[in-house]
C-alpha cells in the first residue's frame, strides 16, 4: 500500500512537472529569442536554442525606437490611479450598500448590478466619444477614464463589509463615533484584505487592457505597454528577436511584482471566487 | 422635560386613556411632548444615515450613470444610426443596420468563430484546472512552487504573450513545428491555416487561464472539511467515489463560479486573437471574434452605427447563454448552505 502510494506521488510529481514547463517554456524561449541576432534566431540547420553569444543590442533597438521608460510611467500611471479610484469609491459604496439603509438603496444597487451584467464593450462606444468631446484623447486621463468607478469593486467589497460583525460597528457608534468616522476607523481596517484583492484586481486588469488604450490613445507618447506592443508588432513584423525583446520589457515588472506579493495574488483570487 | 424611555411609557398608556380626557389635561400634554422628542430623536438618527448612504454611493452611483447606463442606452441608440463621413453627422437608418447584419455572412461567421472558442476553451480549461487543481489539493511537497509557476501566465499581459506564442508557432522557423519534424511529424501552419488557427488561438487561451482557474477551484477544495474524507474512508470509500460522491458536489459552486465566467470571457475574446491572427491572414475569416469584429467596425472602418448593432448582438447571445447557464445550474449545483 505504501509503496503503492509512493509511485502515485512520483508519477503525480512527473506529471505536474510537465505541465509547469509547458507554463514556464514560452517565457524561456522569449528570453532565449530575445538575446539571439535575426539570423540565429530563424537558423533551423542546426536548431539554435541558447544564443552563442548574449547579445543586449535587441533590447537597445527596441529601446531607441521606442520610448520605454514613457511607457512604464503611462502604464504605472493609469495603474495607480484606477486603483486610487477602485478603492476609494468602491469601498464607500460597499460599506453603504452592505450597512445602511437608506431610500433609493435597492434602486443604485440595480445600477452597480446592471454593470456587471453587461459585457463592457457596450459602453465604449459611448465612452470614447465623451473622451473625444472632453478633448481629452491622448492623456493619461482618458486610460483611467473607464475604471474611474468600479461595479465589480462595490460588490466585492460589499460582501467584505456583509461579514463583519455589526457588534463591532455598534460598539464604535456607543462609544460616540458617527457613520463616517465608524467606516474609515473601524470598518475600513477591517476589510485590509478585500482592498487588497480588489487593487491586485483593478491593477492586473488596467495591466492587461488592450483595447481601450488602442482606442483613445493613439499617439505612441500616451500608449500603454500593451497597446504598444501592439504597435511594435505590426512595425517589426517578422523580426522575432526584436519583438520578444520588447516583450520581456513590457512583462518583467509585472512578473517580479508578482513573485514578490504572491501570496496576496493567491488570496484575492481565492476570495473573489468565494464570496461571490 | 420628559425623556423618550418615559415617551414609550406614557405612549403605552394611550390605549388606557379615558376618551373624555382633554386635550389640556396633564397626562396629554406630557404624551405629546415626549411623542415629538422621540420623533425629533429618531429622524436625527434616521436623516444622518440616509445622508451618509447618500454621501458614501454618490461617487459611485454617478459614475455609474454617466460611464455605464448612459453609454448602454446611446449604444442601443446608435445602433439605429449610420455614421456620416468624416464621422461627423449621424444618420437615421432606422433597422438598416440590423437588417445588414442578419445578412452580413461574416457577422455569422463571428458568432460561430466565438461559440467554437468558447467551446474549445471552456470545458478543456476548466476540465484541466480541475485536475491539477486536485493533484495538487493532496498536501503533495513542492504544492506552492507548482502553484506559482502555473499561475504566471495570468499575470502577463496577453499582448505579450500572444507575441510569444506567435513565434512559437511560426510556420517555418517556430519551436513547435522543429519539434514536430524532430518527432517525423508534418509540421502545422498552426496561424494561416484557416481549419487550425481557432484551435491555436484557443491553446493559447487555455494555457493563460488554466492559473486562475486552478487557484480557484483549489479554494473551493480546501473549504471541504476533513472530516467528510476521514468518514466516507472509514466506510470504506475508494479515491474515485470520494471524488464523485464528495469533492465534485462539494465544489460544485466554486464550478458553476469558474464556469460561468470564462463563459462570459470567452464570449468577449478579443486580445489574443486581434494579436495574432490580422486582417489580411488567410484565416481571418475563421477565426475573427464577435468583439474583433466590433472593434473593427467601430474604429477601423469608423462605422459605429453597425459596430453598436453588432454589440447588440454580442449582448444578445451572451444574454442567452447566461439564461441557459442559470436554468442548467438547478441540475447539477450543489448549494449546502
Amino acid at each position: 500500500m505504501a509503496t503503492r502510494n509512493k509511485i502515485y506521488r512520483v508519477l503525480i510529481h512527473i506529471l505536474l512537472i510537465i505541465g509547469s514547463f509547458a507554463m514556464i517554456m514560452p517565457f524561456v524561449w522569449m528570453l532565449l529569442t530575445s538575446f539571439k541576432t535575426a539570423s540565429e534566431a530563424t537558423s533551423m540547420n542546426p536548431f539554435i536554442f541558447f544564443p552563442p553569444k548574449w547579445r543586449i543590442e535587441n533590447y537597445i533597438d527596441v529601446i531607441r525606437q521606442n520610448n520605454f521608460l514613457r511607457l512604464y510611467y503611462n502604464t504605472f500611471s493609469m495603474i495607480f490611479w484606477c486603483v486610487v479610484c477602485a478603492v476609494t469609491f468602491s469601498s464607500m459604496a460597499g460599506y453603504a450598500f452592505a450597512r445602511l439603509s437608506f431610500p433609493g438603496r435597492n434602486f443604485c444597487f440595480g445600477i452597480v448590478l446592471f454593470q456587471m451584467m453587461i459585457p463592457t464593450q457596450v459602453f465604449i462606444i459611448p465612452q470614447y466619444l465623451m473622451v473625444d468631446k472632453l478633448g481629452a484623447r491622448n492623456t493619461i486621463f482618458a486610460l483611467v477614464f473607464p475604471g474611474l468607478v468600479s461595479a465589480f469593486g462595490t460588490f466585492l467589497l460589499r460582501q467584505f463589509f456583509k461579514g463583519i460583525p455589526v457588534e463591532l460597528e455598534q460598539a464604535a457608534r456607543i462609544d460616540g463615533c458617527n457613520i463616517g468616522q465608524t467606516f474609515v476607523l473601524v470598518m475600513l481596517p477591517l476589510v485590509r484584505s478585500g482592498l487588497v484583492a480588489l487593487s491586485i484586481f483593478t491593477a492586473l486588469f488596467a495591466f492587461k487592457n488592450l483595447m481601450w488604450p488602442l482606442i483613445v490613445n493613439s499617439s505612441t507618447d500616451y500608449a500603454t505597454l500593451a497597446s504598444a506592443l501592439a504597435k511594435i508588432q505590426s512595425a517589426y513584423s517578422v523580426k522575432y528577436n526584436i519583438l520578444m525583446a520588447a516583450s520581456v520589457l513590457a512583462i518583467w515588472p509585472v512578473i517580479l511584482i508578482y513573485f514578490i506579493f504572491q501570496k496576496q495574488f493567491m488570496q484575492s483570487v481565492a476570495t473573489s471566487g468565494l464570496t461571490m | 422635560m420628559i425623556d423618550p424611555g418615559e415617551a414609550i411609557m406614557v405612549r403605552q398608556l394611550k390605549p388606557k386613556l379615558p376618551h373624555h380626557y382633554t386635550k389640556y389635561s396633564y397626562v396629554y400634554a406630557a404624551y405629546q411632548e415626549g411623542l415629538k422628542q422621540m420623533k425629533n430623536h429618531l429622524s436625527k438618527a434616521r436623516m444622518s444615515e440616509w445622508f451618509w448612504g447618500w454621501l458614501l454611493i454618490a461617487p459611485t452611483t454617478i459614475g455609474l450613470i454617466i460611464l455605464n447606463i448612459i453609454p448602454a442606452i446611446q449604444t442601443f441608440y446608435l445602433s439605429f444610426f449610420k455614421s456620416g463621413d468624416f464621422g461627423r453627422g449621424n444618420i437615421f437608418v432606422g433597422l438598416e443596420n440590423y437588417k445588414k447584419l442578419v445578412h452580413d455572412p461574416q457577422v455569422w461567421g463571428a458568432v460561430r468563430n466565438t461559440l467554437l472558442y468558447t467551446l474549445l476553451v471552456v470545458p478543456i480549461g476548466v476540465f484541466i484546472s480541475a485536475v491539477l487543481a486536485v493533484l495538487l489539493n493532496r498536501n503533495l511537497k513542492g504544492q506552492g512552487i507548482y502553484r506559482s509557476i502555473y499561475y504566471i501566465p495570468v499575470v502577463s499581459t496577453p499582448a505579450a504573450v500572444t507575441m510569444v506564442w506567435r513565434w512559437l508557432y511560426n510556420y517555418h522557423y517556430g519551436l513547435i513545428n522543429y519539434i514536430l519534424k524532430q518527432l517525423g511529424l508534418n509540421p502545422v501552419n498552426w496561424i494561416d491555416d484557416p481549419k487550425v488557427a481557432l484551435i491555436s488561438i484557443a491553446i493559447v487561451s487555455i494555457w493563460s487561464s488554466i492559473g486562475y482557474n486552478m487557484v480557484l477551484i483549489l479554494a473551493g477544495l480546501q473549504e471541504i472539511p476533513k472530516v467528510y474524507y476521514e468518514a466516507s474512508n472509514i466506510d470504506g470509500a475508494n479515491a474515485v467515489t470520494q471524488f464523485f460522491r464528495i469533492i465534485l458536489p462539494m465544489i460544485s459552486p466554486t464550478l458553476f463560479f469558474v464556469v460561468t465566467t470564462s463563459v462570459i470571457q470567452c464570449m468577449q475574446v478579443f486580445d489574443v486573437v486581434y494579436m495574432m491572427i490580422d486582417v489580411a491572414r488567410p484565416s481571418y475569416d475563421r477565426t475573427v471574434s464577435l468583439v474583433y469584429l466590433f472593434y473593427n467596425n467601430s474604429f477601423k472602418y469608423l462605422n459605429k452605427g453597425y459596430g453598436s448593432a453588432i454589440v447588440m448582438l454580442l449582448l444578445l447571445v451572451i444574454s442567452i447563454i447566461t439564461v441557459i447557464q442559470v436554468k442548467l445550474q438547478k441540475k447539477w449545483v450543489n448549494y449546502t448552505s
